[in-house]
């Protein structure tokens, strides 16, 4: 959506919501089509891994063995040291860590500084793609050590079924998310961007939205990764 | 109405985003295949939907062959199974749900809010095809070897993936799970489009207080439905997994033919959970539609505004938000805890008050109306007294000490077809009548749907009536075939027969139904622009059908709620919600 005229005089806190809910037109005044979508679509994907983890912490409290204790399921042995959750805390600080870029990408975009945008998310997808990456080095070494859907050495069989489920739709997300990334950056690196009409993914010239679009799924995916990393991992 | 005064001083706010066109198409396959028009997309949702739904029918005859001439016909209970098992969720989740959310709520939300298209086309022609793919994978799961899954609508685990069930160890129920999974996928597509078209793309003036309840009743299932699909999108994925991969979910440690199988561990009851976490918001996710178009139908064709709007838009939203948290009334003989059944009871019964509200105020707004008996306020009718027939069933059943009785017998088959089952067809069938002119611009044929509702509403009745006492004298659901048990002291084999005969014949009325649709839309007498003479915008459009863009160069400003009926000194008896028509003098 291009740019709007709205009121200016708009009261503020609970009488300003008051007059956008009973207004014509648009309930949220200052958000775009594909903004409010984004919004809506990831109210309902919240529910989706909210049952995921739901579902996977009932069947940890419910299941008749041990559940296997996740400090050394998931350490990694380092210069003769078993190091619990080495790996899971550089993941995390990666993922992190591309929130931030994303952040940056977004507020570039907003500045139409073409080239810094493109390169913060070009930065970002890096960054995803390494937290795949690393999750898949994660699996291999799981595989290995005998953990399957349907089994593993260390006790429930849960374990591994919720395991495998969860972190790869989670992965799953991310991916989705490095494609989308590159994307929408090339589209801007190439100045797509800057041109009139609307295209695939973009709006009007010089409106930058579909980064902040793209920045609102990237920091859900992120924020899913914090619980599952606490519930999954932690506890 | 005193709640809603005209503000004839009050200017319309102006325009705060610019009219954006729909692309138009420039290709053949762009226009009547691939086409992105949102009232296109409603008719392709729609006859697919009715083609499944044929299906269903069928499976229903056959359903009823082997319950009312067991010694004629008798089919395997492995095909009964199948056939009960496909008729329920193809009735629920293919026709119900696509039909009223992909059907009317594609082509009524932009028409009634006076938007151009669906704020994404792309992504809502997408829905389509992903639906359209979804109901092929379920067709196809009547092709492959061992048919079907019969593990009955519910799906319920373990024995919906044992080979004890027709299509678990075979690819029937595989295809059902991944064609549930495609039908989430697709329907989100379009749920996002329904929702942020009512909340960001309205025309000026149209506030969501004057929204039509048609609107109300789509938008607040389509919420319900992106927080509930989730739950069976999830419940999907898991079983997939069990069944796939050998995951044990759901599966708890047992034996097969004397053999232990390698599952462990997990839960069934967290299947069942999840699948009512759905499964009962679903129930409104097809009422609430049925609700606010009904309410629409009741006031154009009584010629008065809607009694109590306000409380009928918050009935629609509470009746939503507390359909989140009674889904265990369907689980009361799943072993769980006694003050579960009483929390769970308590707030299923409070679910009744908001629909007595809907009931008395629909009621209201025929009293002292014109009423004008056309075939969509027959339908009307026969809803509201269908709904509250079906409905005092469900206060029977929404009791623990009433249900564990009646628990899985034809009683609660009565019961949910006719509140779930009969009930919003019958809004269909109508909404059918109401709405077909301004799709093709011709009016359905009075003669066959005079007969089509009259033996389908007293149809029905000689089906589901005598079911419920099929049910109280201890006929259990799901059997194919019970014979002489001791327990059924009353014999209803000549009851059963009677059912049968009758659900042919409302079968058969459908198909004339059909037959009408198809041939009036050459035949029909010609509609022109407004023959309900309606205020809602939809009938306002330039061209009747509208074309696509739905407005001419300017969108329409909107003045006024979309039931001023029998104004007092209004030209009309009716004043278009786009009609800036003041009262010049206070009547007197």
């Amino acid at each position: 959506m291009a740019e709007s005229t709205l009121q200016t005089d708009r009261p503020e806190g609970l009488d300003g919501f008051v007059r956008d809910w009973s207004s014509d037109q648009r309930t949220f005044k200052r958000v775009s089509w594909g903004k409010a979508m984004m919004w809506i679509f990831l109210l309902s994907d919240t529910f989706v891994f909210s049952i995921f983890l739901i579902g996977y912490m009932s069947a940890r409290m419910s299941t008749k063995s041990d559940w296997p204790n996740t400090s050394e399921v998931f350490s990694l042995h380092v210069g003769g040291a078993d190091l619990p959750l080495l790996l899971i805390a550089i993941m995390t600080f990666v993922l992190i860590s591309s929130s931030g870029t994303m952040a940056m990408a977004v507020r570039c975009g907003y500045a139409r500084a073409r080239k810094a945008t493109a390169g913060l998310m070009y930065l970002t997808a890096l960054l995803g793609a390494t937290f795949v990456g690393m999750q898949v080095f994660e699996w291999t070494k799981l595989i290995q050590e005998g953990v399957r859907p349907w089994g593993n050495p260390f006790g429930a069989e849960q374990f591994g079924a919720s395991f495998f489920m969860i972190t790869g739709f989670h992965g799953t997300h991310v991916s989705i998310g490095v494609l989308f990334l590159i994307i929408i950056a090339t589209k801007i690196w190439r100045g797509e961007f800057d041109r009139p009409g609307r295209t695939w993914l973009k709006s009007d010239a010089g409106d930058y939205e579909a980064v902040e679009i793209m920045g609102l799924y990237w920091h859900f995916v992120d924020l899913v990764w914090v619980f599952i990393f606490a519930f999954f991992y932690l506890w | 109405m005193a709640n809603i005064p005209y503000r004839p001083d009050e200017q319309v706010p102006p325009a705060e985003v610019p009219d954006v066109h729909p692309p138009h198409p420039h290709t053949w396959i762009g226009r009547w295949v691939f086409s992105q028009d949102a009232k296109y997309i409603a008719i392709q949702y729609s006859a697919t939907a009715i083609a499944i739904g044929l299906v269903a029918l069928v499976l229903s005859w056959l359903v009823r062959l082997q319950l009312g001439f067991p010694d004629v016909f008798s089919f395997s209970a492995e095909a009964y199974y199948q056939f009960i098992t496909m008729h329920g969720m193809i009735m629920v989740i293919y026709l119900l749900t696509a039909i009223f959310l992909g059907g009317f709520g594609n082509y009524l939300i932009p028409l009634m809010v006076g938007a151009r298209d669906m704020v994404f086309p792309f992504v809502n022609m997408l829905s389509y095809w992903v639906y359209l793919l979804a109901v092929l994978v379920l067709v196809a799961s009547f092709f492959v070897p061992g048919g079907p899954t019969g593990a009955g609508w519910t799906l319920y685990p373990p024995q919906a993936i044992l080979s004890g069930t027709p299509g678990g160890q075979d690819a029937g129920i595989i295809l059902m799970l991944l064609s549930l999974i495609l039908f989430i996928i697709g329907f989100t597509m379009g749920g996002l489009n329904y929702v942020v078209t009512v909340l960001q793309a309205r025309t000026r003036g149209m506030t969501l207080m004057r929204m039509p309840l048609t609107v109300w009743g789509i938008f607040t299932a389509t919420v319900m439905a992106l927080l509930a699909f989730p739950a069976l999108f999830v419940a999907c994925v898991m079983m997939l997994f069990d069944r796939l991969l050998g995951t044990s979910f759901f599966m708890p440690t047992l034996v097969e033919m004397g053999e232990q199988l390698s599952y462990g561990g997990g839960s069934p009851i967290v299947f069942q959970h999840l699948f009512w976490f759905f499964g009962h918001p679903e129930v409104y996710i097809v009422a609430l539609p049925a609700f606010g178009i009904v309410s629409d139908l009741i006031s154009v064709h009584a010629r008065k505004n809607v009694f109590g709007y306000r409380m009928m838009v918050w009935a629609i939203v509470i009746i939503g938000a507390l359909s989140f948290i009674v889904w265990a009334h369907h689980m009361y003989v799943s072993g769980m805890h006694p003050y579960f059944g009483f929390f769970f009871a308590t707030t299923t019964l409070i679910i009744a008050v908001p629909t007595a509200i809907k009931v008395y105020n629909w009621l209201l707004t025929l009293w002292r109306g014109d009423i004008h008996l056309t075939l969509p306020m027959l339908f009307a009718l026969s809803f509201v007294v269908t709904f509250v027939n079906g409905g005092l069933t469900g206060l029977f059943l929404g009791n623990v000490v009433v249900d564990v009785p009646l628990s899985d017998t034809m009683f609660v088959v009565a019961h949910f077809h006719m509140v779930m089952g009969v009930a919003p067809l019958m809004v269909i069938f109508g909404a059918i009548y109401h709405w077909h002119p301004l799709m093709t611009g011709r009016m359905l044929n009075e003669a066959m749907g005079q007969i089509h509702f009259w033996v389908t509403f007293i149809g029905t009745y000689a089906i589901f009536f005598p079911m419920h006492y099929v049910g109280l004298v201890g006929v259990p659901r799901r059997y194919p075939e019970i014979g002489d048990p001791a327990f059924i002291t009353t014999p209803v084999d000549g009851l059963n027969a009677f059912i049968s005969i009758a659900a042919f014949i409302v079968g058969a009325a459908q198909i004339l139904f059909l037959f009408n649709i198809a041939w009036s839309a050459r035949n029909g007498r010609d509609a022109g622009g407004n023959p309900w003479r309606a205020a809602s915008l939809e009938w306002q459009t330039p061209q009747t059908p509208p074309r696509h863009g739905n407005w001419a160069d300017d969108l329409p400003v909107v003045y006024r709620w979309a039931y001023d009926y029998s104004v007092p000194g209004a030209p009309e008896d009716f004043i278009a919600q786009d009609d800036p028509w003041v009262q010049q003098t206070a009547p007197t």
